[in-house]
């Protein structure tokens, strides 16, 4: 029998019972659906840290405390060294190749007369931040050297902020309750979104030292390095490491270049990709044996069609294909409507926050639910091929 | 010329420690053209004996030549084939597919010999013109007589031109009218020069052959 007529034959049978075949079908479309989609989130994060990573500029360095992707001290929590010391040592020792900042960062609730910003962000930055980090402001200005070193009281606010403090009305030269204390509003700045769900425009940047004296905090959460010569990242990366080094030893921080952060990303992401990717396959597991299923009870209601037939003339090998095909088309089909199902719904969230799907999860997934069909298919396929006609054709 | 020869054909069944002689040394010669019906208590052996001639199962010894080719040793996909191009079945219970056209019931044999589509409807459409059944091609199984039922798998028996129609009791399942006209159809076959072995019950069916087999406790007698 010719492959045509065996498919053929096969959607014939398939439509014979349009519901049970939907059904059978269903494990293999859930499957391949939330493959796609989870693919499409994970790759779609990746592609937006990327992005953002990058957005901030190539030519950054950070030092973080601790050793990152180093053996951790027993008790996994490791202390924080990191203080305002090792930031000047560095600005000293690398002036004229970068400049540096200093961070510390605390969540506070904001208040402007009666209206409350709660789990703010107070950023504790340098005046040089502006320089390493591209912010923009929208209006006013950033604060300066002076009002670090007086350790003034003013704040540059972003857009959440200022929209949930001045609802109407002008947040500049206003005065702003931090966490209890006073603070003067003399920048705004521009929209910049969300990421990982954390909106990074509930945020207020106020000088380093004002943060510092406020809060108690000693110790920095980041220095960032902004390389003037793009090309001397690996340098200054370099002598960096040394000056640090000459106070801390070499657990206490770490000091991080845009490619290496990237490079730790696509590690998480690819394991973020590997893990949900293998539920997600189990789930096309459970769907082939929902199809094995399926066949298996298929091949035993037309037993006595399958003797039928032999006895008219089908090899062995007629049967086998048969069944073979109609778990293939039942299992490709599945695949086809959770690809369509998968990218429709990875575009929609795509509204939301970013996903991409690439090529390959769709091949992938339309593969492998094809394969779960000749997997899960020979089995009852080879049971019927073997069926004894005299036996099927008087079966009740 | 002989059809079907059958030289000292046992069969035994092996069921577990039971072990049952269903056919004692047959020896019987079917000549091409010739209608004979085999008849028999049940149980004496009538369908085992049609299922061997039908290449549907083997003896366990004696030797079974259909159209002078010795079938000891075919195998399964050589038989299946021989099935397909001489011979034809009809079963007691119709077998025909449900929700299935009587068209594409009929023409459902073609389908393993590789003939294109749109032959197979014509030659099932002529298979079921010879049946009377020319006005019923889309009907289904469910819409037909029981006795058009197994004119329809009389087609189908007929569809790929077979040398020779094996019927298991063909009227058992119907009555005597229906069961008459059937006669009718298998005589005019007869007539064109087809080779008919049928089994039967009923010596009023059985009267329409021109060669009774009498079958007793799996022997010719
Ligand atoms: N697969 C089998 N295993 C064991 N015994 C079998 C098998 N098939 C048939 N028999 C036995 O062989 C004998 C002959 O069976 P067969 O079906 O040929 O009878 P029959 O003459 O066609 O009877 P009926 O008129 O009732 O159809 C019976 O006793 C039956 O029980
Ligand atoms: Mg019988």
């Amino acid at each position: 029998m010719e492959i045509v007529q065996t498919i053929k034959s096969a959607f014939t049978a398939i439509l014979a019972n349009k519901v049970r075949s939907f059904l059978t079908t269903l494990g293999i479309v859930i499957g391949v659906t939330s493959v796609i989609l989870l693919i499409a989130v994970v790759s779609g994060l990746q592609t937006f840290i990327t992005t953002q990573i990058q957005g901030l500029g190539s030519n950054l360095l950070f030092v973080i405390p601790g050793r990152v992707g180093g053996a951790r001290s027993p008790g996994g929590i490791q202390e924080n060294k990191l203080v305002y010391q090792d930031a000047l040592n560095l600005k000293m020792k690398l002036a004229g190749e970068a400049e540096i900042s200093g961070a510390v960062q605390k969540n506070a609730t904001l208040q402007f007369k009666n209206k409350n910003d709660k789990g703010a962000a107070v950023f504790g930055v340098e005046a040089t931040y502006p320089k390493i980090i591209s912010i923009k402001l929208s209006g006013g200005r950033f604060f300066r050297e002076v009002d670090q070193q007086a350790a003034r009281r003013v704040a540059v606010i972003g857009q959440t902020v200022k929209n949930n403090l001045f609802a109407q009305g002008q947040p500049l030269n206003q005065s702003v309750d931090v966490a209890g204390q006073k603070y003067t509003v003399i920048g705004i700045l521009e929209p910049r979104g969300s990421i990982f769900g954390i909106d990074q425009d509930n945020s207020i940047y106020v000088p380093i030292t004002t943060a510092q004296r406020q809060f108690g905090i000693d110790r920095l959460n980041t220095i960032y390095i902004g390389v003037n010569n793009p090309g001397n990242v690996a340098g200054v990366q370099k002598k960096a490491i040394a000056i640090l080094k000459k106070r801390l030893t070499e657990d206490d921080f770490t000091v991080q270049s845009q490619e290496q952060t990237l490079s730790t990303i696509s590690q998480i992401t690819g394991v973020l990709t590997a893990a949900l990717g293998g539920i997600a396959a189990i789930s096309l597991l459970v769907g082939g044996i929902g199809i094995m299923n399926i066949m298996l009870v298929s091949v035993t209601e037309r037993t006595r069609e399958i003797g039928l037939r032999k006895a008219v003339g089908a090899r062995p090998s007629d049967i086998r294909n048969q069944f073979l095909v109609e778990a293939i088309i039942l299992s490709g089909f599945g695949g086809i409507i959770g690809i369509v199902l998968g990218v429709g719904i990875s575009l929609i969230v795509g509204r939301f926050f970013t996903t991409t799907v690439p090529w390959w999860s769709v091949l992938l997934s339309f593969g492998f639910s094809t394969l779960v069909g000749i997997i899960f298919g020979v089995t009852p396929a080879i049971r019927a091929a073997r069926l004894d006609p005299i036996q099927a054709l008087r079966y009740e | 010329m002989t059809l079907v020869k059958l030289s000292k054909i046992n069969k035994i069944y092996n069921s577990g420690e039971i072990k049952f002689q269903a056919l004692k040394n047959i020896n019987l010669d079917i000549k091409k053209g010739e209608f004979a019906a085999i008849v028999g208590a049940s149980g004496s052996g009538k369908s085992t004996l049609m299922n061997i001639i039908g290449l549907l199962d083997k003896p366990t010894t004696g030797l079974y030549e259909l159209d002078g080719q010795n079938t000891s040793r075919l195998k399964e996909d050589n038989s299946a084939r021989i099935r397909n191009k001489k011979i034809g079945f009809v079963f007691q219970s119709f077998n025909l597919l449900p929700r299935t056209s009587a068209l594409d019931n009929v023409a459902m044999p073609l389908i393993y010999a590789g003939v294109s589509e749109s032959e197979r409807k014509d030659m099932a459409k002529k298979a079921l013109e010879q049946v009377g059944l020319d006005d019923k091609l889309n009907s289904r199984p469910s819409q037909l007589s029981g006795g058009q039922q197994q004119r329809v798998a009389i087609a189908r028996a007929l569809v790929n031109n077979p040398e020779i129609i094996l019927a298991d009791e063909p009227t058992g399942n119907l009555d005597s009218k229906s069961g008459q006209e059937i006669m009718k159809i298998f005589q005019e076959l007869h007539n064109q020069g087809k080779t008919i072995v049928m089994i039967t019950h009923e010596a009023d069916i059985a009267k329409n052959a021109e060669r009774v087999v009498k079958i007793m406790d799996g022997e010719i007698t």
